[in-house]
C-alpha cells in the first residue's frame, strides 16, 4: 500500500534509501545543515522525507506553536523580528517559518518575509525556514505542518507560522497553533466587519499594529465593538487587544507577555490538551485526503476511466455511477493486493 | 494547482556590501519567479555571515550575489569561506554586477560559477542558473 507517499518525485525517490531517517538521526544530533535538507525532503513530500518524519515523530509535542495572520502588509513580518528577538533574551530556542504565496502563473514565488528579520539572521538559536504556499489556500502551504514538525522534533521550544497575507476565510492556522496571533493595521474601516466571521473568531490576541500612524485608536475600538458582540471566550481566556509599532519597538513587551499569558492559561485549563487533540485530529485528516487524492488520481490513470466516459458520453452510463463502478473496482484491487 | 510533489529550485538573491541599489535585484528576482523557482529575497546590506546562514537554513540550491559597490573581490572570499565553515561550499554562487574582466578569472578561481554583466539576457542568467541547480543535485545523490 502507498505508505505516506506523498506520490512521485521525480528523482531520488528510492524507497529502500536510508537518507530520510539518517537525516533525521543527524538532525537530532544538532546537524542544522540536516535540519534544512529535511525541511525540503518533506516540504517535497517525498518519501525519505515521510520516513525521517516516522522516525522524528515520538520526539515532536514539546514546542509552542504560534502563528501571525493578518492582512497583507499589516507588519506580521517586522514584528516577528521584534518579538522573536525577545523570546531570545528570555533564552528560549526559536524557529520562524514563512509562508508567502506562489504565483499560480508560473508556480515560482518570490519569498520577502525574511528580508524583515534581519536581526534574527546569525543567531545560532534561531532556525527560519520560507516557504511558497504552493498552490494551497488557507493561508499556509500544503506542507507547514510537517516542516513545523521536524523543528518541533530537534527541540525548538517556540515555533513562529506567519501565514500569506490572509483575509476572511485562511483559517487553516487554527489548525496548527497554539496560539493565534492576529496582526492588523489602522485605517481598516468596515473590512473589521469583514473578519468578524474568520480571522477574528481564530485569534487568541490580537494586535493592531502600526501604532506610530493616525487612526490606530479608531481600529482598535472597531474592533473591540465587533468581538464584544460575539458573546463570552472559550475557556475563560479574554482576548488582549494590543497596540504596537514595530518600526518603532514600541508595545513588543507587552505582546510577548500576552503570548507567555496565553501559554499559561492553557496549562492551567485543558485548553493545551484540547489544542493537542485538534491538531491529532486535523493531521491525520490531512493525510486521509492526501491518501485519497492519490488513489483519485490512481483512479483515474485507468483505461477504466476511458472506458466510462466513453459510455457516459454515449449516454449508456451516468457519471456518478461511473465513478461508483471505479471505486468500487479500485477497492477491490487494493484489497486483493492488501491480501496478497 | 499542485506542484508540491516536484523539486522546485530553490535560489538565494542577496545583496552584500553597502551600496543601495536593488533594483537589478529584484528584477532578476522577478525573472526566476516567472520562470517557476522560489527565491528567497534577503535585500540590502547583507553580510557575508548572513548570505551563508540563509543559504544553510533555506537549503538553497543556488546563491546570487548582485554588488554593485565593486567591493565583489573583497566580499566574494569571506562569503564563500563563511559557505565553508557551514559545510555548504558546494552550493553555486553566481554574481551579478559591474565586474572589469580581468576580475572575472580571479573570481571564477575563487570559485565564483558565472558573472553575470550589466545587461545580460535574464534568459541566460534563467538557463544558468537551472543548470547549475540540477547539476548539483546530480553530484550529490
Ligand atoms: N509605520 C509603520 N510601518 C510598519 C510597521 N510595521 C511594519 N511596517 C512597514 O509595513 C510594510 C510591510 O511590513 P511587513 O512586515 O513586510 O508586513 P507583512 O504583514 O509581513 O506583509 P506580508 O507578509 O506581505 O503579508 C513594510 O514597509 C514595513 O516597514 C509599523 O509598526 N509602523
Ligand atoms: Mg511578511
Amino acid at each position: 500500500m502507498t505508505q505516506r507517499s506523498g506520490s512521485s518525485v521525480a528523482e531520488g525517490d528510492s524507497p529502500s534509501s536510508s537518507l530520510g531517517p539518517d537525516l533525521a538521526r543527524s538532525a537530532l544530533a544538532g546537524d542544522r545543515r540536516a535540519v534544512a535538507r529535511l525541511l525540503t525532503l518533506v516540504e517535497n513530500g517525498t518519501e525519505e522525507g515521510a520516513a525521517a518524519l516516522t522516525e522524528l515523530y515520538p520526539h515532536t509535542g514539546g514546542a509552542h506553536v504560534i502563528g501571525f495572520t493578518g492582512s497583507p502588509g499589516a507588519g506580521k513580518s517586522t514584528l516577528l523580528n521584534c518579538v522573536a528577538q525577545a523570546f531570545r533574551h528570555r533564552g528560549n530556542t526559536l524557529a520562524v517559518v514563512a509562508v508567502d504565496p506562489t504565483s499560480p502563473f508560473s508556480g515560482g514565488s518570490v519569498l520577502g518575509d525574511r528580508l524583515r528579520m534581519r536581526d534574527l539572521v546569525t543567531d545560532s538559536g534561531v532556525f527560519i525556514r520560507s516557504m511558497a504556499s504552493r498552490g494551497h489556500p488557507g493561508g499556509l502551504a500544503h506542507a507547514t505542518r510537517d516542516v513545523v514538525s521536524v523543528l518541533d522534533a530537534v527541540g525548538t521550544g517556540f515555533i513562529f507560522v506567519e501565514t500569506v497575507g490572509a483575509g476572511q476565510a485562511q483559517v487553516d492556522i487554527a489548525r496548527l497553533a497554539h496560539t493565534v496571533v492576529l496582526v492588523e493595521a489602522p485605517g481598516m474601516g468596515d473590512e473589521v466587519q469583514a473578519l468578524k466571521a474568520g480571522l477574528l473568531e481564530i485569534a487568541d490576541i490580537i494586535v493592531v499594529n502600526k501604532g506610530d500612524r493616525p487612526e490606530v485608536q479608531q481600529t482598535v475600538q472597531a474592533i473591540r465593538t465587533v468581538i464584544a458582540g460575539s458573546g463570552s471566550v472559550a475557556g475563560g481566556w479574554e482576548i488582549p487587544i494590543l497596540r504596537t509599532s514595530a518600526t518603532e519597538r514600541t508595545g513588543i513587551e507587552a505582546l510577548v507577555e500576552a503570548i507567555l499569558a496565553h501559554r499559561q492559561h492553557m496549562q492551567a485549563t485543558d485548553l493545551w490538551s484540547a489544542r493537542q487533540a485538534r491538531q491529532a485530529y486535523a493531521d491525520i485528516e490531512g493525510w486521509l485526503r492526501r491518501y485519497f487524492d492519490e488513489w483519485v488520481a490512481q483512479c483515474m490513470d485507468t483505461r477504466d476511466y476511458d472506458a466510462l466516459a466513453e459510455a457516459v458520453v454515449r449516454r449508456a452510463c451516468d457519471p456518478a455511477t461511473a465513478a461508483h463502478s471505479l471505486l468500487t473496482r479500485f477497492t477491490e484491487g487494493l484489497c486483493s493486493k492488501l491480501k496478497g | 494547482m499542485d506542484i508540491g510533489n516536484e523539486q522546485v529550485i530553490r535560489v538565494l538573491i542577496a545583496k552584500p556590501g553597502l551600496d543601495g541599489h536593488d533594483r537589478g535585484a529584484k528584477v532578476v528576482a522577478r525573472a526566476l519567479r516567472d520562470a517557476g523557482m522560489e527565491v528567497i529575497y534577503t535585500g540590502l546590506r547583507q553580510t557575508p555571515a548572513m548570505v551563508a546562514e540563509a543559504a544553510l537554513q533555506e537549503d538553497i540550491d543556488v546563491v546570487g550575489l548582485s554588488i554593485l559597490s565593486g567591493a565583489h573581490l573583497a566580499l566574494v572570499p569571506r562569503i564563500m569561506q563563511e559557505l565553508k565553515e557551514r559545510e555548504i561550499a558546494d552550493i553555486p554562487v553566481f554574481l551579478g554586477g559591474i565586474v572589469p574582466k580581468e576580475d572575472i578569472a580571479v573570481l571564477r578561481d575563487m570559485g565564483v560559477a558565472g558573472v553575470f554583466g550589466p545587461g545580460t539576457e535574464t534568459r541566460a542568467i534563467i538557463a544558468d542558473i537551472r543548470e547549475a541547480a540540477v547539476a548539483r543535485r546530480k553530484a550529490s545523490r
